[in-house]
């Protein structure tokens, strides 16, 4: 509780002077950055670690390459045992992590660990969930959609790449209950090992609807294959995407974002931590960092230190409400 | 005609010096990572990621490097199947059931240099099916929802008979056992961990490569450990003779007929998603040997038993290249990593690529071709020096075997449990073979028994639980008549071969009496 206190105290005298950051960052500098990538290479966050790393280099913000350690195993679950029970004070460590991470913690999917034993630095992005159908289909808003599930649930199938439980299921749940859909249980939600899987089957006729990132169904909706009828973001996105209409003005109220972003070790020291938080924000601020977000279909999200905390732990608890309501948390 | 000239396009675009020392390189490296146990296409892939990234290379450069590892990887996985009796990587381990027989009888330059060949015919001829028919293939994948998958896989379990001559009941058992082992960690269907014991290194199931190299290495080094100083030491063997390098015609030439039906097969196996290089392989040996293998010399080295997988495995890795272009859909593990740098180049794959981004496909294509030109004229010549390793003492080779295995898995996962999974492998590896089990069925059980089960359980979910929808399309209806027929006819058919063979064996005892 008082580290808490130092700590947020900390974060306000650095709100008030802008000095005071160059300051405590001076006071720290890593030695052997490393970025823990708790999945095999390839994956999102082994992209979010070696991007970053990458960038950061570039940029000049840190001293040395950033070593990427791939920890994978368990959904992320192996990568944050192995920094509570043995890298807990380490301060040249950050750990990618998304909304994927909040989920799990959220429904106790990492046994016996929780979101407050380590520290959450900031985020890099988002990649704003979507609700699609077929080209062809004749659904043509959210709400007719969710009309369709409300008059005959069996109806629609929705796929998604995520497991039972995932985020992929949660946002499609989200946008049900505002939709005001009292039983989101018998939503039809059917799991598939990737986006692509699922709009594939969705094209092929197998499935109704699709839920999943922007990102992941970009390609389908330039060439004319699928119809996006809702992005789940609080408005309307920049540039190629702006023609999609937002569920919130189609008055379903339900934003969904898979955010990507890092966590630290819980002992590391305030310095380290304020250091971290700097970079990354620095980072987040650059024109190079803009570049690769577009090109990774990132959207802004751009919270750090203390906000980043507040925002992690509301997710973990909304997510914790509904998973208790669909079941798979008891 | 309009397709050649992108074509040249795209050989203009790959044959530049930096491209083609790239191609070079990568075709190096990806045959030395297939070899290794441990390292297979997938992990050979994200490896280099970083490098092409720190070369600064562009996407196109990235592409043909990090694709010729691909390639590589699937040439070199034979190697080590066919020297060592160890899969290099999953494709790879059907190469074991001919090839390591054929090198056990003093055939071991040839079988590397047929499999080389037959490397080479599958993946040419796919890269040509991806030039002419990548459009209309996406089209077939479409066709394929989960009530046709789940046919599909049940065909692949129809014909696992077919791999292990010796007793049929054991390799029900090996393949229950691999189906077993495939329910470990959290179902996607409903969110429930099972099998997991409340352990989180098992939340995301037995990583395959784990499970291969622990089953296939670790345990030929523990049987030579036990054997150690006794007199079936195999240090004291006489050492296996290496034989002819290069193989003659008319053993290439009664293979043709296989590689030419085993291209086709695995082409379509590696374009549909989810089924890939692997079942490319074993879908191309079981049917080969369900078609030709008349004489029973499938699994005893037979040169056909070596084309087939091999052939099926790299049409295969080229097939599996239409979705993840064509669709974004990543066919393989491996293409799943590809898919990953793509993004990360600020490449869109799916529909619109083959428009949008024509340089980047088909200077991609041209490189194809050019290193799988490469590979077979780098692996011919090189026959030689890989069967040296025959010659290494096993006092030598099998502690290096035990190191690459640990060091390769360690590599990939960071993580030491991994390690304790691979040794557990390879202990159940050691007594299964005392028991005389074969061990590939166990893989493919595991491998093919995952998606068999999510896609049923997807079509019956869509269906609301209403099990016709198994039988519900012409194709579905397709698949299982060909799986029931595969599984049913070897039943009579071997009967009344074996009451034939019985009754002129007693016509000859009748006259020697």
């Amino acid at each position: 509780m008082q580290l808490t206190n130092i700590r947020r105290g900390l974060t306000v005298a650095a709100m008030l002077v802008c000095a005071p950051i160059a300051a405590a960052a001076q006071d720290f500098t890593p030695e052997t950055p490393e970025c823990i990538a708790p999945a095999n290479p390839g994956g999102g966050w082994d992209f979010t670690c070696r991007q970053v790393g990458k960038t950061l280099q570039d940029l000049g913000l840190i001293p040395s390459t950033m070593q990427v350690v791939n920890l994978s195993g368990g959904g992320g679950g192996v990568a944050f045992a192995e920094v509570v029970n043995k890298r807990n004070d380490e301060n040249d460590l950050i750990i990618a992590a998304s909304s994927a991470t909040a989920t799990r913690l959220a429904q106790n999917a990492y046994p016996g660990n929780t979101m407050d034993q380590v520290r959450w630095l900031g985020s890099i992005g988002a990649d704003y969930g979507v609700i699609a159908v077929a080209a062809d289909s004749e659904i043509e808003t959210l709400p007719e959609l969710m009309e369709q599930i409300k008059a005959n649930p069996s109806s629609i199938s929705i796929g998604g790449g995520s497991a039972v439980g995932g985020w992929d299921h949660l946002k499609v749940l989200i946008a049900a209950q505002e939709a005001g859909i009292e039983d989101v249980r018998s939503v039809k939600y059917i799991a598939f090992a990737g986006g692509g899987e699922a709009v594939t089957q969705l094209l092929a006729g197998s499935l109704q609807a699709f839920t999943g990132d922007l990102s992941e169904a970009r390609g389908f909706v330039e060439s004319g294959d699928i119809k996006v009828l809702a992005v789940l973001a609080p408005e309307r996105l920049e540039g190629d995407f702006a023609e999609f209409p937002t569920a919130r003005e189609q008055g379903i109220d339900a934003i969904g974002a898979n955010w990507r972003g890092f966590y630290a070790p819980g002992n590391m020291s305030d310095a380290a931590y304020d250091y971290w938080v700097d970079r990354i924000a620095t980072l987040y601020d650059s024109d190079e960092w803009k570049t690769v977000m577009e090109n990774n279909g990132l959207a802004p999200l751009d919270l750090q230190g203390e906000e980043f905390q507040t925002f992690v732990a509301d997710s973990v608890q909304s997510i914790q409400e509904l998973s208790r309501e669909i079941g798979i948390l008891q | 005609m309009e397709l050649m000239s992108q074509l040249g396009d795209g050989f203009a675009v790959a044959l530049t010096w930096q491209n083609l020392a790239l191609a070079l390189m990568g075709c190096f490296l990806g045959t030395i990572m297939g070899a290794l146990p441990g390292l297979g296409p997938s992990n050979g892939v994200a490896i280099l990621i970083p490098l092409a990234f720190t070369l600064g290379l562009g996407a196109t450069p990235s592409l043909i490097l990090l694709t010729s590892v691909y390639y590589g990887a699937m040439y070199g996985g034979r190697i080590s199947s066919i020297l060592l009796n160890i899969p290099g990587d999953e494709p790879a381990m059907m190469t074991c059931l001919d090839g390591y027989p054929m090198a056990q009888k003093g055939r071991a330059g040839e079988a590397l240099a047929l499999s080389g060949v037959a490397s080479f015919v599958g993946a040419f001829f796919a890269t040509w099916g991806l030039v002419l028919l990548a459009p209309q293939l996406v089209k077939v994948a479409l066709l394929f929802g989960p009530a046709e998958y789940f046919a599909l896989f049940a065909l692949a379990f129809a014909t696992l008979g077919g791999i292990s001559s010796t007793n049929q009941a054991k390799s029900a058992f090996a393949a229950a056992l691999g189906l077993g082992l495939a329910m470990i960690g959290v179902d996607t269907q409903t969110g429930v961990p099972r099998f997991t014991f409340g352990e989180v290194h098992l939340y995301d199931g037995i990583d395959f490569l784990v499970a291969i190299v622990g089953l296939f290495a670790l345990s030929e080094v523990f049987i030579f450990l036990e054997h150690r100083g006794t007199e079936r030491d195999i240090s004291n063997r006489p050492r296996m003779e290496i034989g002819r390098i290069v193989p003659s015609w008319s053993m290439i030439r009664s293979c043709i007929p296989t590689m030419g039906r085993t291209t086709v097969l695995g082409f379509v196996a590696g374009v549909l998603p989810g089924a890939g290089a692997s079942l490319g392989s074993f879908i191309s040996y079981s049917m080969e040997k369900r078609l030709v293998d008349r004489e029973k010399t499938f699994g005893t080295g037979d040169p056909r038993g070596v084309a087939a997988p091999e052939t099926g495995n790299n049409a295969a890795a080229g097939g599996a290249l239409v979705p993840m272009l064509a669709l974004g859909v990543p066919g393989s593990g491996t293409t799943a990593v590809l898919l990953a740098v793509l993004l990360a180049l600020n490449i869109t794959p799916g529909p619109l690529l083959f428009t949008q981004n024509p340089d980047v496909v088909w200077g991609l294509i041209a490189a194809l071709f050019i290193g799988n030109f490469m590979l077979l004229a780098m692996n011919i010549p090189m026959v030689g020096l890989f069967t040296r390793v025959l010659l290494v003492p096993p006092r030598i080779l099998m502690p290096i075997v035990a190191m690459i295995s640990f060091v390769g898995i360690y590599g990939i996962s960071g993580s030491s449990f991994d390690l304790m999974v691979m040794v557990g492998f390879g202990v159940m590896g050691w007594v299964l073979r005392k028991l005389d089990v074969p061990l590939v069925p166990i893989i493919l059980g595991t491998l093919l028994g995952n998606e068999m089960e999510v896609n049923f359980r997807r079509a019956v979910n869509i269906a609301d639980g209403d099990y016709s929808v198994l039988l519900s399309s012409p194709l579905t209806i397709i698949l299982w008549t060909i799986a029931v027929v595969g599984f049913v006819l070897p039943i009579f058919v071997g009967g009344i071969l074996r009451r034939r063979m019985r009754m002129t064996k007693d016509s000859e005892g009748s006259t020697v009496d």
